[in-house]
């Protein structure tokens, strides 16, 4: 009995998997940093008790999440970097880029603080400093959003800091969380979203050193994409669940998360 | 350490609490990893069986290039089946993408090659032992595969379980082409991946716990069918 | 037990239609495995019907013998001519049965019926075989746990399922005990009544004794002797057959 249910359903999941991913449903390509925040868990059955549209996100860095909406292998795209997200739209990919909210980065370090750097608020100062004292910096180095913010502000403070990769500067080359577990696990300052470190639970003895600065704006953007590039795109659906998030009750949503009565995301979609 | 008591203590209560949402997690890991065993075995086994008892060509070639791809790195089979289910890919039409579907022809990819290659040696060992009697019985190729299929049965059924195993494990390949996609394509790896990035190490190890123990279940289970089997003499 | 063998006689007359593929001439056969000459030049005269016991020290190539007969394998040189002209199709025609039987993993009635399967015979013929070779009580237990003299038999069944018009024995009953040895005479000695050839290798003088209407003797990879049985035993001809039948050691 049980037997048949299973090689039913998996019948089901072989013959039926396409259509079922589809009608009622959209893919968001989106940064890990709002999946592993936990963000979506408390958005999206909002969203799906309101209008029945199923939302699957599928969580990888910003420049792979770019990369597979520029296959079509997504609905809407929902990252953080601007520069790359407004070259995704000026080439067709995307229908029109939407400011939905921001959250800012911190630079989290060891207890010690061997670097000195701890209540510093001019991060290119804090920067250089560690380059200086060659205390281990773990970057993500994978392209993503995180990784392209990190090597701008490194470019303001006058450091080029992958001269010393594998030295001082290790290029972990994995999602925000993993980078994370490494640059913990070997006393490395890491750079991170404050959304991530908040609902982070693998943090030992490490805690927020550098913050406060406005380079540090994390600014996230919502993009559905365009279905004059890819016409699988699920249209309707698409533009809905874009729309909710600029809405007002989206924004309040957002505004509503929190973790251990932290704010994580504070949405500034224009009016 | 600290957290591998408090992964045993969370396995069990996950477990024990009935927690829907790890049953579902592990339900569509077996489903994904055994229909990806059942047709691996269904191709890997007859030309396994092929490769072993023919004499041609380009044979050894053929045995390499089946021995290497035993090695396939999981992430390079996930691109690869990623490049042509994407929607910009050769197959994008059949909107497979972030399916169980897609992960289970990235298993098959990856584990069939395994179960070809082990079996070629299984059934090579026994079709030494038979081949002049079954020459002598004047059977044609397909009789010779068919009955050595089925007497070297219990040894492959092991055979099976290596590649089971390795598409239960294996990460690379199903989180790239499901995209681990909560309630759709969410298994037990991709879950501990997640787990383990959200740095909620002890929720990723009892996850992991779980994994374990139902790797043991299974191969206890066909452990004690090849030991009924010993006794009759027929492994 | 005569069902069994009523079957076969009655399958003899489908086949009867064809060519029989005796009697049998060998000529000039070699076979060499690199510098190693197994057969030198080996001819070879066999009648229609009986049973040829082939005698000779170990490394006579006796085995080897056989194997090139049953077309398991193919001479350096030379011919082995069935019906004298080289039937085609002799294999199929012909069984063999090993010194060590392979058996399938399965049990004994599935070790039978995959035999009548594979060749296309009557599948509801299975148990009087097993009837005749004794082996009906165990038909459902697995074929590997029979013993000795209980494989060598099953064996027999299987190759008595294929209707062989020749069947040949490799020292089929080596390491058996008496008891068991006499069995498988007895169903050997029945199938040569109905009319399969028998081709017996052995080193077992007494067992010659019994079975033989003629014995062909190998030494040297030639045929040393050929000659009934009433006359080899009380007097061989060549030298060295007096002296295996004594006991000397021949190389």
């Amino acid at each position: 009995m049980l037997a048949r249910k299973f090689m039913a359903t998996t019948a089901a999941l072989i013959i039926g998997g396409a259509a079922w991913a589809q009608d009622q449903s959209i893919i968001v390509q989106s940064t890990t940093s709002t999946a592993n925040s936990g963000l979506y868990d408390y958005l999206l059955p909002i969203f799906q008790e309101e209008t029945g549209i199923q939302v699957n996100v599928v969580a990888v860095g910003t420049g792979q999440a770019i990369r597979n909406a520029e296959n079509c292998d997504g609905d809407v795209l929902l990252v953080h970097a601007k520069p790359s997200e407004e070259k995704f739209v000026s080439a067709g990919f995307g229908t029109e880029r939407t400011d939905l909210m921001y959250n800012d980065f911190v630079i989290v370090g060891p207890a010690a603080d061997p670097a000195g750097v701890g209540g510093m608020n001019d991060v290119q100062g804090a920067l250089a400093k560690i380059a200086e004292t060659g205390v281990l910096f773990a970057s993500r180095g994978d392209d993503s959003g995180t990784h392209k913010k990190e090597m701008a502000l490194w470019a303001d403070s006058g450091v080029d800091p992958t001269a010393a990769s594998g030295a001082w500067y290790r290029e972990i080359g994995s999602g925000m969380g993993a980078t994370l577990n490494a640059g913990i696990g070997m006393g490395a300052y890491v750079m991170t979203d404050r959304a991530t470190w908040i609902s982070f639970g693998n943090k030992q003895d490490y805690a927020i050193t550098v913050q406060g600065d406005e380079d540090m704006f994390n600014q996230y953007g919502v993009i559905p994409v365009n279905p004059a590039k890819c016409p699988s795109v699920n249209v309707d659906a698409a533009q809905t669940f874009a729309d909710w998030l600029v809405s007002d009750e989206g924004q309040d949503a957002i505004a509503a998360y929190t973790v251990a009565d932290q704010q994580l995301f504070f949405p500034n979609a224009p009016d | 350490m600290q957290s591998i008591a408090d992964a045993l203590g969370l396995a069990a209560k996950l477990v024990l609490s009935g927690d829907p949402d790890l049953f579902e997690i592990v339900l569509l890991s077996l489903q994904v990893s055994l229909t990806a065993t059942v047709i691996a075995c269904l191709v890997g086994f007859p030309v396994g069986a092929l490769v072993a008892i023919s004499r041609f060509r380009g044979r050894n070639a053929v045995l390499i290039v089946m021995n290497a791809l035993m090695g396939l790195p999981p992430v390079v089979v996930g691109l690869l089946v990623y490049l042509h289910l994407s929607r910009s890919g050769p197959l994008g039409f059949l909107g497979l993408l972030y399916t169980p579907t897609a992960m289970i022809i990235a298993q098959i990819i990856l584990i069939a090659p395994i179960i070809a290659a082990l079996s070629q040696q299984v059934i090579e060992d026994l079709h030494s032992e038979y081949s002049e009697q079954f020459r002598s019985l004047c059977l044609t190729r397909v009789q010779t595969v068919q009955a050595l299929l089925w007497d070297a049965r219990y040894s492959l059924l092991t055979v099976g379980l290596a590649g089971f195993g390795r598409a239960v494990a294996e990460v690379g390949a199903v989180i790239i082409v499901g995209g681990n996609i909560d309630h759709l394509t969410r298994v037990m790896t991709t879950a501990i991946a997640l787990e383990t990035s959200k740095g909620d190490l002890a929720l990723a190890l009892a996850l992991g716990i779980v994994l374990l123990v139902i790797a043991l279940g299974v191969n206890a289970a066909v452990h004690s069918v090849r030991m009924t089997a010993a006794r009759q003499a027929y492994v | 037990m005569s069902d069994a063998m009523a079957m076969t006689t009655a399958s003899d007359a489908v086949d009867a239609q064809k060519m029989p593929i005796l009697p049998l001439a060998v000529r000039d056969l070699v076979l060499r495995f690199g510098d190693v000459t197994v057969l030198d030049g080996l001819c070879l005269d066999l009648g229609a019907s009986g049973c040829t016991v082939v005698m000779g020290p170990n490394g006579s190539g006796k085995s080897l013998l056989l194997k090139l007969l049953h077309g398991l394998m193919q001479p350096t040189a030379g011919q082995i001519l069935w019906d004298r002209h080289g039937a085609a199709d002799v294999t199929a025609r012909q069984a063999l049965v090993f010194q060590k039987p392979v058996l399938l993993r399965r049990s004994v009635a599935a070790n039978v019926d995959f035999v009548l399967k594979v060749r296309g015979k009557d599948r509801a013929r299975r148990n009087a075989l097993l009837d005749h070779v004794g082996l009906a009580h165990k038909a459902d237990q697995p074929a590997r746990l029979l013993s000795g003299g209980e494989a060598q038999r099953l064996a027999l069944a299987r190759a008595l399922a294929t209707d062989p018009e020749v069947m040949f024995l490799d020292e089929p009953t080596a390491s058996l005990d008496p008891a068991s040895v006499l069995a498988i005479e007895q169903i050997v000695s029945e199938a040569r009544d109905s009319g399969v050839r028998i081709i017996f290798v052995t080193h077992d003088m007494g067992q010659a004794r019994r079975m033989a209407d003629d014995v062909v003797f190998l030494h040297r990879g030639c045929v040393a002797e050929h000659s009934p049985a009433s006359k080899f035993f009380p007097e061989p001809r060549c030298d060295a057959a007096r002296d295996y039948l004594n006991g000397r050691i021949v190389v």
